[in-house]
């Protein structure tokens, strides 16, 4: 069985709070050595972030996010529309589109926000609530890839 | 005649970090004022107090995600001291050095590729949904590619020097805790050559635009001002990770030369101003209002006496003498200038690369401990200044820090105010392309206001406008 080649790339800063969601996260997920997922942990997305993605079938993006009111939210991004790019805000959606645009190459995508409450304030550690919603966010997405995994041919199937 | 106005530009957009532009006009549409409002506040400072010597180098990578090497290079340069070393062992110092090189390689890359870039090629006139990267691609997809691949390249570089990409942990205090292993080494020496193909043809797209675009580059944000870097002790080269202190004035002449960093707060005073959070650094021999300086890559092109690698040397001598040898003082030459430090980040790479001392085993020196330490390193936005002291238990008990951003303070409100005079007075309606030549303006400093105040990242820009009363009138806001 071909296996896709998975990523997931969890961004954030941990000395801002709960912005670190996303390393921590990603942290978690490495420990536990899925198969075929590799892990990237950043301080944010960056452009050159787009050649890693363009050599994976299946990207998963996991940020903090404060504007959900669950514990996490799941999303499979389906729009890559170009968006201007900076280099602290560069969005999933442009680090995809730059994988599209200069190599070639549209993974399946999805977007992990993990809900925060104390993001961006000067502080190291995860408040109670972060810590909570990593859990159940980490709980979830087990689950989810193990499940979801199947060969490379029905991923690239699935995307049509 | 209308009523008086005034514009807030907020927040800005390409920038790193959340800033806000105000402009006020008169009632004959005429700027009064503008200015860059910081709109963050200061924090880390104080965060830091309490942490061990130790383990600051690490912690302040988290001041900022763009330019993490530089924080932690500073602070362990700052660190050296605390522990009494003021000379490293070879190998530790060069692989400090071939860290910082690939940090500003990769930083000015960035810039002047993915934020600059599309304001150069499209103009500063040019309708927003086209002045962006993506418009850019589309038509020159190459370029794309060689931005991502320069990068990476110094993106690889950080994680075999400092260990890992983010939070790295090779600059220890008293030298290094590694050293490069050959196969490393070699898998770099097979991409140089491409690096310098690639950095030499950058360099010619900013020298090009600088030199075709000569009546916009002279009068767009062009003004006297001081510039201060750091400049190698015995003879004056440029030198991005150790030198003395050189200031100087609008003429070329000498105001700060060959001063010991330790020394920095002898010779700077951060002055307040209750209109932002960010301090404004001067020169106290020449007071609050004339003793304000630049610095970054144009600045140390203008303080530096030449480069020590043959190819960045030739441009920098050009880019003199395209004003005669004397200071330049456009801000739009700032982009020629960071791709004439790219090649030199190249060349010091590869010199460093066939250096058998990156494979030496003398990676930490010991020295009898001391209770305070400056560090100083020019970090790809100019200079960066770490100061601590460190009690018995060895716990900070006072930091400051003076970051690039915060040099460019004063700078960058005076070309705030050199364009908004220049394209906005006088004019009945305020475009959005308008508004973005003082976004240009603000970018070509690569200003990273959150590093500048110490909080969360956040991009964008705000422009607002208000009349004479103080009255909203418009606000443009754009997203990143």
């Amino acid at each position: 069985m071909s296996l896709p080649r998975a990523l997931l790339i969890g961004y954030g800063n941990p000395g801002r709070g709960d912005d670190g969601l996303g390393p921590a996260f990603a942290q978690r997920i490495a420990d536990k050595k899925l198969p075929g997922l590799s892990v990237e942990i950043d301080f944010q997305l960056m452009a050159d972030h787009s050649l890693t993605i363009s050599q994976h079938d299946l990207v998963i993006f996991v940020d903090a996010t404060v504007a959900c009111d669950d514990p996490f939210i799941f999303t499979e991004l389906t729009d890559v529309t170009p968006q201007n790019l900076g280099s602290h805000s560069v969005t999933p959606e442009a680090a995809m589109a730059l994988s599209r645009l200069l190599f070639q190459t549209t993974p399946r995508a999805f977007v992990l926000g993990i809900a925060g409450d104390h993001v961006g304030e000067i502080e190291e550690g995860l408040s109670a609530t972060a810590l909570i919603s990593l859990s159940l966010a980490e709980d979830f997405f087990v689950t989810w890839y193990k499940n979801c995994h199947g060969t490379k041919a029905q991923w690239i199937e699935d995307r049509h | 005649m209308t009523e008086p106005r005034l514009i807030e530009i907020s927040p800005v957009t390409r920038v790193e970090g959340h800033g806000k532009v105000t402009i006020h006009l008169d009632r004959d549409n005429n700027v009064e004022e503008a200015r860059l409002h910081i709109v963050e506040f200061r924090g880390f400072e104080r965060f830091i107090r309490g942490r061990l010597l130790w383990e600051v180098p690490v912690i302040v990578q988290r001041l900022c995600g763009i330019c993490p090497v530089s924080h932690h290079l500073a602070a362990a340069k700052a660190m050296d001291q605390i522990v009494g070393v003021d000379v490293l062992p070879p190998t530790a110092e060069k692989m400090r050095r071939l860290m910082h090189y690939g940090q500003v390689m990769q930083s000015h890359v960035l810039h002047f590729f993915h934020l600059s870039a599309p304001d150069l090629l499209f103009g500063f006139d040019a309708p927003a949904a086209r002045r962006n990267i993506f418009e850019v691609l589309k038509e020159n997809p190459e370029l794309g590619r060689r931005a991502v691949m320069m990068r990476k390249f110094g993106q690889d570089v950080i994680e075999a020097t400092a260990g890992k990409k983010i939070h790295g942990t090779g600059a220890i205090p008293g030298g290094i805790n590694r050293n490069l292993p050959i196969a490393t080494r070699d898998r770099f020496l097979t991409q140089i050559d491409e690096m310098q193909d690639w950095a030499q043809d950058a360099l010619k797209l900013a020298r090009d635009y600088t030199l075709d675009h000569a009546d916009l580059v002279k009068s767009f944000g062009a003004f006297p001002s001081s510039h201060m870097s750091l400049v190698r002790e015995m003879d004056g080269a440029l030198d991005l990770y150790h030198g003395v202190m050189r200031a100087i004035d609008a003429q070329g002449e000498s105001i700060i030369n060959g001063l010991n960093y330790n020394d920095y707060h002898t010779v700077l005073t951060e002055d307040v101003r209750s209109w932002s959070y960010m301090k404004f650094p001067f020169i106290q021999a020449l007071g609050p209002v004339d003793g304000w300086y630049r610095v970054g890559p144009l600045s140390r092109m203008n303080t530096a006496a030449f480069i020590d690698t043959p190819l960045a040397n030739l441009a920098h001598k050009e880019l003199r003498n395209a004003t005669g040898g004397l200071p330049n003082h456009t801000t739009l030459t700032t982009h020629w200038a960071r791709m004439i430090e790219v090649l030199h980040c190249v060349e010091k790479i590869r010199e460093l690369l066939n250096d058998d001392d990156l494979q030496g085993s003398d990676l930490v020196a010991k020295g009898d401990r001391r209770h305070e330490g400056v560090g100083v390193i020019e970090a790809p936005r100019g200079n960066l200044i770490h100061h601590y002291k460190v009690d018995e238990n060895d716990q900070v008990t006072f930091c400051n820090l003076i970051v690039s951003t915060t040099h460019n303070n004063e700078g960058m409100n005076r070309a705030v105010k050199d364009v908004a005079v220049k394209h906005l007075s006088g004019q009945e309606k305020i475009t959005e392309g308008m508004l973005n030549h003082i976004e240009v303006a603000i970018r070509a400093y690569d200003p990273c206001l959150s590093c500048a105040t110490h909080a969360l990242g956040q991009m964008p820009l705000q422009v607002e406008l208000f009349d004479a009363n103080g009255g909203l009138l418009d606000t443009a806001a754009q997203s990143a």
